[in-house]
């Protein structure tokens, strides 16, 4: 693209382009940023609005629809108004790290799709490091609510913190372990590699990639990885960190305005990020699931390769995240470090001995 | 190769900057009345009582050492995984490759075995 691009810019600029070819990469990587998050940024707006809407249809409720047609505008409404809300700083809060939480917990939410493909060479920056680039900077996220609960200087945020940081690290071991799978069946730590390995399989070649995809195999892997995706962003039925009834919010009692607003954007931002990931990693992220149906005329367009499938299926991923919300009471704390220790730990490291004997035996699927 | 790289520092510091801009342009927008009552500690309503930094279970502490050693396991482990194809296709050290892991991956269980007798793992 920047090959159409650069020529374009070239003549516009005339004489002015020699003082501006020294900076064009950099120019060039804001532009590309700029194009990742506002289609981002507007689907988490878009991802609350449809949370509230899904729950009020589960719950046999309207949902919002007075602001704008069917209620579309709502979330910019609430935008705006988060906008023009006071900021408070708490008398006995840390000032500078109460201000650096929020920070913290957006940073990385957004930093972590540089290296998100979305299709073909549609990707940021496409490094070899890529899984454990996600892994770090995903880690980074939970110092913003440690930060933003202890800066707080008071006692909810404080539990929510200590919760968070507890129930986060405890499933990023079972996300960690579970990954391991995927790279040992992907050789690559590549995201656009690990979805190439997918594209190939015995049912790939009949064009029915969806039995190719690393799902079908590894399936107790990618239970434990979505089960442990909705505990990693502190969603419902995992939500004790801010479960409303015990600790009113946790760690966002303090904040007001555009400063829990970030905390707001961040968690979105992570679930669409998980969605993400699980499709790269288990879904096949943008192959068609169904590839022999291109043959139809006309429809069978929408069956081949690229975006709009990973961007199904991170929807699809998305509307199990608000199902199981409306659907499941919250576990009790000592339930959910249950499950992370003692089930999804052993589980995991068994699969991975599975897998691994799996791949030195003559059954093997991936050659 | 490492050129590769620059557009995720650019791309982290934009996240900074996401970060700090709106909370910046909030505070300077949005009206700004603060009172002792607004600034105080919210407790339900209740007057804040006792320090907030308190005394709190260890278990905490135990999950957060538990989880630096399962990390590191996991860090080792990535590299042999990306790997792990091209071992089971080397005849030389296939069966080298394959029993070295898991013979660190027991070494582990044994300490998390230990950690679950012990109770580390237990929230009653």
């Amino acid at each position: 693209m920047e090959a159409i691009v650069l020529p374009f810019v070239e003549g516009l600029l005339g004489p002015l382009w020699p003082a501006v070819k020294p900076v064009w990469p950099l120019v060039w990587t804001l532009v590309k940023i700029v194009l990742i998050l506002s289609p981002l940024l507007l689907s988490v707006a878009y991802l609350t609005f449809w949370e509230r809407k899904v729950i009020g249809w589960m719950q046999v409720r309207i949902g919002p629809n007075r602001v704008g047609p069917w209620g579309l505008l709502q979330p910019i409404a609430d935008g705006l108004k988060l906008f023009f809300k006071e900021v408070l700083f708490p008398t006995a809060a840390d000032k500078k790290l109460f201000v650096l939480g929020p920070v913290m917990a957006i940073a990385p939410a957004l930093a972590a799709w540089a290296v998100i493909p979305f299709s073909p060479g549609w990707v940021l920056a496409n490094v070899d490091a890529g899984v454990l680039y996600l892994l770090a900077i995903s880690s980074v996220g939970v110092y913003g609510i440690i930060v933003a609960g202890w800066a707080s200087n008071s006692k909810y945020p404080f539990f929510g913190a200590m919760r968070a940081s507890a129930q986060m690290i405890s499933y990023e071991v079972s996300m960690g372990l579970g990954l391991i799978t995927v790279l040992m069946v992907s050789n690559s730590l590549n995201l656009t590699e690990i979805v190439g390995a997918q594209s190939k399989g015995q049912f790939a070649g009949w064009g029915l990639g969806v039995f190719s995809w690393n799902w079908l195999p590894l399936l107790p892997m990618f239970a434990v990885y979505l089960i442990s995706g909705v505990a990693e962003t502190n969603r419902a039925p995992f939500d004790v960190v801010e479960g409303e009834s015990e600790i009113v919010a946790g760690h966002m009692v303090e904040y007001s305005g555009m400063a829990f607003a970030m905390f707001f954007l961040a968690e979105y931002a992570n679930m669409i990020l998980i969605s993400a990931m699980t499709s790269i990693f288990f879904l096949g992220g943008w192959l068609s699931p169904f590839g022999f149906l291109q043959q139809i005329p006309l429809v069978g367009v929408a069956f081949s390769n690229g975006f709009h499938w990973m961007a199904f299926k991170m929807a699809a991923i998305l509307f199990f995240f608000l199902w199981i919300r409306a659907t499941f009471p919250r576990y009790r704390y000592d339930q959910i470090m249950r499950l992370g220790w003692k089930v999804f730990v052993p589980l995991t490291l068994v699969w991975i001995l599975v897998v691994g004997v799996w791949m030195m035996t003559p059954l093997t699927i991936w050659k | 190769m490492l050129d590769n790289y620059f557009p995720i520092l650019v791309f982290v510091l934009v996240g900074l900057a996401f970060g700090c801009v709106p909370i910046l342009l909030g505070w300077l927008i949005a009206p700004n009345r603060p009172d002792s009552e607004k600034l105080s500690a919210f407790e339900c309503g209740f007057a804040p009582f006792e320090d907030a930094r308190m005394k709190f279970d260890v278990r905490y502490y135990l999950i957060a050492i538990l989880f630096i050693l399962f990390d590191l396991e996991i860090a080792f482990l990535f590299p042999w995984a990306a790997i792990f194809k091209e071992i089971v296709n080397t005849e030389a050290v296939k069966m080298f490759g394959f029993v070295e892991m898991f013979v660190f991956i027991g070494i582990l269980v044994v300490g998390y075995v230990y950690a679950w007798a012990k109770g580390a793992l237990d929230w009653e």
